[in-house]
């Protein structure tokens, strides 16, 4: 078996310890995703498995054998950005810089969630079929991913941005 | 972390085979990788079951049947779970961030370690959790966080879990597959409080899998809610949470679940509230009057004596917003 890492297969690491946040970036070289906190507490190293975003500091790299990985440099390249890395430039999304690629996975896969009808603590009908991406959804669903410079508004502003979403400023 | 072996399962007979009565279960990870990274759990040897049981599936009788497998998020967005048991959904949609919510098992929520500060402080703190007998120093520490309820000398922390404080207003059912054969544990059995061996958090023997929660048929179950209150607005532990259902007739309670979150070691089911409320007229003096009933046991330790009072206001909010007399 093999991950699939941004389109390209990986062969698992042979020690099970490997998390796949280090084998992202210790066996594979993709620095990108960053480590943060290390204990599932800060986001920085969210990736995309299979569509969903989870924290690839948490997940063993065996256990997403077979499975597609996305890290930020399978979103865009410095030659063609994806929507929301030059959203994120142009609105002032990040001071630092240090969590901003797990910021733009978990976005990306964010709006799949909102866009699939998943609610979230502050949707207040839970059988309603489309949930409107209001700012308090969006932080909601952005609380996974912390920010310590403070950047936040600049990245819902990102978000609202790169994918078309209206609210009043 | 140190080395240990990984299988993956693809069925549980197959778990049990690969498990041998000794290895751990590994669901999402999302709280055992962390403990063998801080090396509070060293096992030599991890089944990986969260392949197993990916379904939610309804019953003969109107129940849901829900995979241990099933990821929160699953959980949490099914249709007949939003619309049959809504506080299922409000409680995971309250809990952890959606990246953890995405990996998590319902299995290994039931699973998580009832923990505190001074169970993670390896090197700085004593815990009858981590070393037997040692002692607890979150007796007489800081401990605004810790459980009034159901605690003991050797133990004062609180179980975690949002989802499973829904679980036990809903009378769930616990399948579980084990060396001895398969068999179920009515939800409120489940977790133990600590008493003089808090290392012991369930019901499970040695080498038993969970495979699968069983929701009964519960039209109450359908009026009902979850509220959890907490430091900050998202993506932290609650200080207090409350599930409930409610039925009213004629202005007064005809059936109601009740259950607590952040209290004790176990989801706290408020059978004295319960008791308290049926026949009750609807209203915010009995619902204070029920919480009053629940919370005459509970005992403050130095920093958290404010969540009785927390506990009661809430306790009445929710059952307020739910017959929809206002709070």
């Amino acid at each position: 078996m093999a991950l699939i890492v941004n389109g390209i297969e990986a062969p698992p690491p042979a020690d099970p310890r490997v998390s796949l946040l280090d084998f992202l970036r210790e066996h594979r070289g993709l620095t990108g995703t960053k480590v943060g906190c290390n204990q599932g507490a800060c986001g920085a190293c969210t990736v995309i498995v299979d569509g969903r975003r989870v924290l690839s500091c948490l997940t063993l790299a065996v256990q997403v054998d077979g499975l597609e990985v996305t890290t930020i440099e399978g979103l865009g390249t410095p030659g063609s950005l994806h929507p929301l890395q030059a959203a994120f430039v142009e609105h002032d999304g990040l001071q630092c810089g240090y969590c901003t690629p797990g910021q733009i996975c978990s976005a990306v896969a964010m709006i799949e969630e909102l866009r699939r009808g998943l609610p979230s603590n502050v949707t207040a009908d839970l059988t309603a079929g489309t949930i409107a991406a209001t700012r308090e959804e969006l932080r909601e669903r952005m609380s996974g991913n912390l920010c310590r410079c403070g950047a936040h508004n600049g990245i819902i502003a990102a978000i609202e941005d790169a994918f078309g979403l209206e609210n009043a400023a | 972390m140190t080395p240990f072996t990984y299988a993956r399962a693809d069925a549980a007979e197959q778990a049990l085979e690969l498990a041998g009565g000794g290895a751990r279960f590994l669901g999402g990870g999302t709280n055992l990788i962390d403990l063998m990274r801080e090396r509070i759990e060293a096992p030599a040897a991890l089944v990986d079951v969260s392949g197993i049981g990916r379904t939610i599936e309804e019953t003969a009788d109107g129940g849901l049947l829900i995979g241990a497998g099933v990821r929160n998020t699953d959980l949490a967005e099914h249709p007949l779970v939003r619309t049959r048991y809504p506080l299922v959904t409000r409680a995971i949609v309250a809990g952890a961030s959606a990246q953890i919510r995405n990996m998590a098992t319902v299995g290994g929520n039931l699973l998580q370690r009832t923990r505190c500060t001074y169970f993670y402080d390896v090197e700085g703190s004593r815990c009858n959790k981590r070393v037997p007998g040692e002692g607890c120093d979150a007796q007489g520490g800081f401990n605004r966080i810790h459980a009034i309820l159901g605690a003991s000398e050797a133990c004062v922390a609180t179980h975690p879990s949002d989802l499973c404080v829904a679980l036990a207003a809903l009378d769930a059912t616990v399948h579980v597959e084990g060396p001895q054969g398969a068999r179920e544990i009515a939800f409120g059995d489940f977790h133990l409080l600590p008493g003089d061996t808090p290392k012991r958090e369930t019901a499970l023997a040695p080498g038993e899998l969970v495979t699968a929660i069983e929701l009964p048929p519960l039209p109450v179950a359908a009026h009902s809610r979850y509220r959890k209150v907490r430091d900050r607005a998202s993506y932290a532990f609650a200080l207090i949470s409350v599930a409930a259902a409610l039925r009213v007739e004629d202005g007064r309670v005809a059936e109601v679940r009740l259950a607590l979150g952040g209290v004790a070691h176990r989801p706290w089911r408020a059978h004295a509230a319960e008791a308290a409320l049926v026949g009750a007229a609807a209203n915010e003096a009995s619902f204070l009057a029920a919480a009053d009933a629940e919370l005459s046991a509970a005992v403050p330790l130095r920093d958290n004596g404010f969540k009785i009072d927390l506990a009661r206001r809430t306790i009445a909010a929710v059952l307020s917003d739910l017959s929809g007399v206002g709070a």
